[in-house]
């Protein structure tokens, strides 16, 4: 008999989980308690083990799909045995949901996905297409909010117990002199106040126009990590352009020699920013509120953007590394945040950070400062440019970069210090050998 | 290498079994069966979100319940842990009722209310299905001295992980069992993991039997594996108990071959997989099987036979479980107080 | 009647249940051999044995266990705590298995026990023993809370308190033991879950429960005296459940409420006493509800400072006065 593989719930508060990678192959031979698939839960990645013998002979979720618990991922079955209309049933069923690279998704999906990495490499981002995404859906239920009742101007202030015995009475409180604090009315005011006609009716309250939308947690968590950064950090921006000529040069050179792994602009960009930093202690540190620590190492941390959103994993001493070490641990840490493998200690601890978005085709972008580092470098694209070089018209490869600075720590002058070496660090990546 | 102390015992020259006890040991080796396939139906329908919240397996440890059970009478009183579902089902609630419970339902041997970790049977002295860790010891102790200060002869057995061994309420009780003469048998099952933490990890003496020396009490370390060394150890326990009103502490070597609960992983971090395929080696139903057949005391249709009777009996479960209501709403606030 | 002690009022009533189910047992840190830390369990031990009272080592988690394991399987034990402060040892056995067994077993498993000992300050004792846990313990569903204030009412609710079939935490007051009153000749109970108004009067009223009784009495007096302020008294004795009934009914004919305790203000008791004003009595109250607390820190060894963080006769009469709008 066929035995149905479902998405499990492995954990007390799982709803659906992702196919991280099928382990057996369709047409493979598997037995009861084989591990057929990872599967990553909210928690940790687990294995979906075989509950049958036989052979796998239909997988219904490629890895990558996220499945919901209960819901059909393949079929365990005899070699010879019909299982078409097992798998007809589930094809008729909603089709598992394939998780898209998340610049594309970002903007289509109510979901707390990555976006380009521009947000605070450890916050939960907010992209302008789900922001906007957000204010639509908001948009559409906010009513026009009219104003409460009018009469707060002529309140009474009154007892409980004065306001019943009142009403009772058909005492209008309004001519009552209240003789608690602040005016109030007690019961012995009213025990004294004449009986008077008819109390005016108090105008009839309006009925609420408006609708109160409680908060969704990943509304929440937007909010409250937005205003984590911008509210209590005073940002300033100061944006340079690079000549990228040499660096391009050099970059292709290296790669000319045939080692791996080759060496990316990106992580040319985290050794240059590390060397900068190095000449630069006074932005290389943290705001602690009390104190600011200035840190003689440089660790940068450099955004990524995952599957869940973005991790922040850190280069320690990128200044005393070579580019050829900083390409293969950038490799190794960006495949492992993207299979969320890694480990705390390696996405904390980071003294400044980058963020680059050049291959996305962005020219400038500002980045959100990861509190409590000082600041963070945004780099744009590197494209040709016509520019006025030596008096002529010449095509440069140029590359804009932006840094987001906390006032608290640094000052312009003291940001623009460090942009600038940076730029001359790019413009003639020689400087740094010599 | 591996950590674990216990490899699988030698094979050597052994006594053969005793032909005449053939009923008992096939009922061993039923209830083993039960458990485990019921333990297996039970992950199945977590997995598929039928059952919620932490839910503890048994699989692998499964002759330590058997075994020791076997040893009691009907009004002796059991207490367990939350790794408790096969205490409920050898004690004799019925897989009907432990299944329904877990699924949450009217008809649950808790209606619905306890769930996989505070299963209660009251009529067969199964008294829970306890989830904090070593809170049950000194309720087990509590059952012993009702026993003695109602000159009865019945005896109170505990079931908890060698991780209880470290916490204060086992301390504190084994004293005063020991004190009082109380006739408590204080089983230790000893998976070597607190959910992640190895036993030497935890504890400075890797022998948990060696704990009672500082309450002169009598302790055995015992096979957990081995349903027949469970089963003679507790009988020993037992007599201890009831002849002469002392206590004992029984150190069960098992294994816990699932991960700490169905939201944890089976290996990773804190074991490998090496390990738990070597303990597997050490498995309990097969060893049993394979002595019995040994000694021509079983064969391959009885074998089947006994699979097919308690394969039976957790499916009707899980289709009772399934079928069973949800507990009225008015439940919620019902059984706080007795009236 | 006879005139007893609160001590011996609690010593007789544990020697007339013993006497007349052989099912109730005393067991605690020196309730025997010693006769008692407070002396309550003075002569149990020479009349009934040391099968039914049984002294144990310092280990209240251990022995409170014990107590609700027995009580599992039928028994009636008395767990006598030698003071409160110590029981929070034994805090998981009374929250996690005394007070949810019941429900969890889906009603197979009732705990008929007694958690006793006394609680509150005494005199000079310092922070860790000085402190009244009646909140906490009302805050847990499946448990009784009583705190008897008299002689009379701490007979009669202990009593009533063994015989009932669930958990039930029974405060006494280190400073009340000495406390004499009158007792009646004979078998009584007092019910669990009443209120005694134990004083009546028409312009405020003073809630309050164990020690705090004596003085709301005291301030009562003084307000009639010397204020032209008729204050009633209600003294809860049982914390849960509580008997709003009584409580709403001294409201609505006040239309005033000043809530006495001697724990903490945070959560209080008197927070919960409020809430249920507010909201039952709403249209009844001519001022807000104020409360007298311990006051909001550890308790200071100093007498003075003591004397200052407990709530005093002069507070209770400060608080009635601005109820009333007399100031």
């Amino acid at each position: 008999m066929a035995t149905r593989v479902v998405m499990e719930a492995l954990s007390p508060t799982m709803e659906e989980g992702r196919i991280v990678t099928w382990l057996k192959a369709e047409g493979a031979a598997v037995q009861v308690g084989d591990v057929l698939a990872e599967v990553e839960t909210d928690k940790a990645v687990m294995e979906l083990q075989a509950r049958g013998d036989g052979v796998l002979r239909k997988v219904l979720a490629p890895a990558g799909a996220t499945v919901e618990v209960g819901k059909l991922v393949a079929v365990i079955a005899a070699a010879s045995e019909d299982i078409s209309g097992l798998v007809a049933a589930a094809g008729a069923a909603a089709p598992p949901r394939t998780t898209h690279p998340p610049a594309a998704e970002a903007a289509a999906l109510p979901r707390p996905t990555a976006p380009p990495p521009a947000a605070p490499p450890h916050a939960t981002p907010i992209p302008a297409a789900e922001a906007a995404w957000a204010a639509g859906a908001q948009s559409a239920r906010v009513a026009t909010a009219t104003a409460g009742p009018a009469a707060s101007a002529a309140r009474v202030k009154a007892s409980p117990l004065a306001k019943r015995l009142a009403r009772e009475r058909g005492i209008d409180l309004r001519i009552v002199t209240g003789s608690g604090p602040g005016g109030r009315v007690i019961r012995r005011d009213v025990d004294a106040a004449p009986v008077a006609a008819a109390a005016t009716a108090a105008p009839a309250a309006h009925a609420a126009a408006f609708e109160d939308v409680p908060l969704t947690q990943i509304r929440k968590t937007i909010a409250r990590r937005l205003v984590e950064s911008l509210g209590p950090v005073p940002h300033f921006f100061l944006t340079t352009e690079a000549d990228m000529e040499r660096a391009w040069e050099a970059r292709e050179a290296l790669n000319a020699l045939g080692e791996e792994p080759k060496i990316s602009f990106n992580d040319l960009i985290v050794k240059v920013v590390a060397v900068a930093l190095a000449r630069h202690r006074e932005c290389n540190a943290w705001w602690q509120g009390e104190s600011i620590r200035y840190f003689t190492d440089v660790h940068i941390g450099m955004a990524v953007a995952v599957d869940q959103g973005l991790i922040t994993p850190v280069i320690r001493n990128a200044d005393r590394k070579t580019l050829r070490e900083i390409a293969a641990e950038s490799r190794n840490l960006v495949e492992r945040a993207r299979a969320r493998r890694l480990k705390p200690e390696e996405y904390t601890g980071g003294t400044f950070s980058v963020s680059n978005l050049g291959m996305f085709g962005i020219d400038e972008f500002t980045a959100l400062i990861n509190p409590p580092e000082a600041g963070i470098i945004a780099c744009g694209a590197i494209s040709q440019q016509p520019v006025i070089r030596d008096g002529a018209v010449a095509v440069r490869r140029r590359m804009r970069l932006t840094m987001s600075c906390d006032h608290r720590v640094i000052d312009g002058a003291t940001g623009a210090r460090l942009l600038q070496t940076v730029r001359q660090l790019l413009e003639n990546p020689l400087a740094m050998v010599w | 290498m591996s950590a674990v102390k216990d490899a699988a015992p030698p094979v050597g020259a052994r006594a053969k079994l005793d032909a005449s006890r053939r009923a008992l040991y096939h009922d061993l080796l039923r209830q083993m069966l039960h458990v485990r396939y019921f333990e297996e139906k039970a992950g199945e329908a977590y997995a598929q979100g039928k059952i919620g919240g932490f839910c503890h397996l048994y699989i692998g440890q499964e002759a330590v319940a058997v075994g020791s059970l076997a040893a009691l009478r009907p009004d002796d009183y059991v207490f367990a842990g939350y790794r408790e579902h096969a205490h409920a089902l050898v004690r004799g609630t019925t897989s009907r009722a432990v299944m329904a419970e877990l699924f949450g339902k009217a008809t649950g041997c808790s209606k619905g209310k306890g769930g996989s970790m505070h299963l209660f049977d009251a009529a067969r002295n199964f008294l829970g299905g306890h989830a904090i860790v070593g809170s049950h010891i000194p309720l087990a102790a509590g059952a012993a001295f009702a026993s003695k200060y109602r000159g009865t002869d019945q005896v109170s057995v505990c079931y908890f992980g060698e991780a209880a061994a470290n916490i204060g309420a086992f301390h504190e009780t084994l004293n005063m069992a020991a004190l009082w003469r109380l006739p408590g048998i204080f089983i230790c099952e000893n998976n070597r993991y607190g959910m992640g933490t190895a036993l030497e990890r935890a504890s400075v003496v890797y022998d948990i039997s060696q704990r009672s020396c500082s309450y002169h009490m009598a302790a055995e370390t015992v096979d957990g594996m081995d349903v027949l060394a469970m089963y003679e150890a507790t009988r020993r326990a037992v007599e201890r108990a009831r002849a002469e009103r002392l206590p004992t502490l029984l150190e069960a070597r098992t294994y816990r071959y699932m991960g700490h609960s169905m939201a944890d992983p089976i290996h990773g971090h804190y074991r490998t997989k090496e390990e738990l395929e070597e303990q597997k080696q050490r498995d309990p139903i097969a060893g049993l099987r394979a002595r019995l057949e040994e000694d021509g005391l079983l064969d391959d249709a009885q074998y089947a036979e006994l699979e097919k009777g308690v394969h039976a009996e957790v499916e009707d479960a899980v289709a009772f479980a399934e079928q069973s209501p949800e507990p009225d709403p008015a439940e919620l606030y019902t059984d706080v107080y007795k009236a | 009647m006879p005139v007893l002690t609160y001590r011996d009022a609690l010593n007789h009533a544990l020697r007339e249940e013993m006497e007349r189910d052989p099912d109730v047992f005393l067991m605690g840190e020196e309730v025997g051999v010693y006769q008692g830390a407070y002396k309550v369990s003075r002569g149990l031990l020479q009349q009934f044995g040391d099968r039914r009272v049984i002294d144990t080592p310092i280990a209240e988690l251990g022995f409170a266990g014990i107590g609700v394991g027995a009580a599992m399987v039928g028994l009636r034990p008395v767990i006598e705590f030698m003071t409160w402060n110590f029981a929070l040892l034994a805090i998981d056995e009374v929250v996690n298995s005394a007070a949810k067994m019941l429900y969890m077993s889906g009603g197979q498993i009732p705990i008929p026990i007694v958690f006793r000992g006394p609680g509150g300050a005494a005199l000079q004792l310092g922070a860790q023993h000085s402190q009244a846990f009646e909140s906490w313990l009302a805050n847990v569903p499946g448990l009784k809370v009583v705190a008897p204030a008299t002689p009379y009412d701490a007979k009669g609710l202990l009593k009533s308190a063994i015989r009932d079939d669930n958990p039930v935490i029974f405060l006494e007051g280190e400073m009340l033991y000495n406390n004499k009153g009158e007792i009646p000749e004979g078998e009584y109970t007092v019910p669990l879950g009443l209120a005694d108004v134990k004083r009546a009067g028409t312009d405020v009223t003073i809630v309050c429960h164990s020690k705090t009784v004596a003085t709301a009495e005291k301030a009562a007096r003084q307000l009639a005296g010397e204020h032209g302020l008729e204050a009633e008294v209600v003294d809860l004795r049982t914390i849960r459940p509580l008997d709003t009934e009584t409580l709403l009914a001294s409201v609505r004919k006040t239309n005033r409420c000043v809530i006495v305790e001697e724990g903490w203000p945070f959560c209080g008791v008197g927070a919960q006493v409020v809430d249920e004003i507010q909201r039952h009595a709403f249209d009844d109250l001519d001022a807000p509800v104020e409360r007298v607390t311990g006051a909001d820190v550890p308790m200071p060894y100093n007498k003075l400072l003591e004397r200052a963080a407990k709530p005093s006769v002069d507070a209770v009469i400060g608080a009635a006065r601005r109820a009333a709008y007399v100031d």
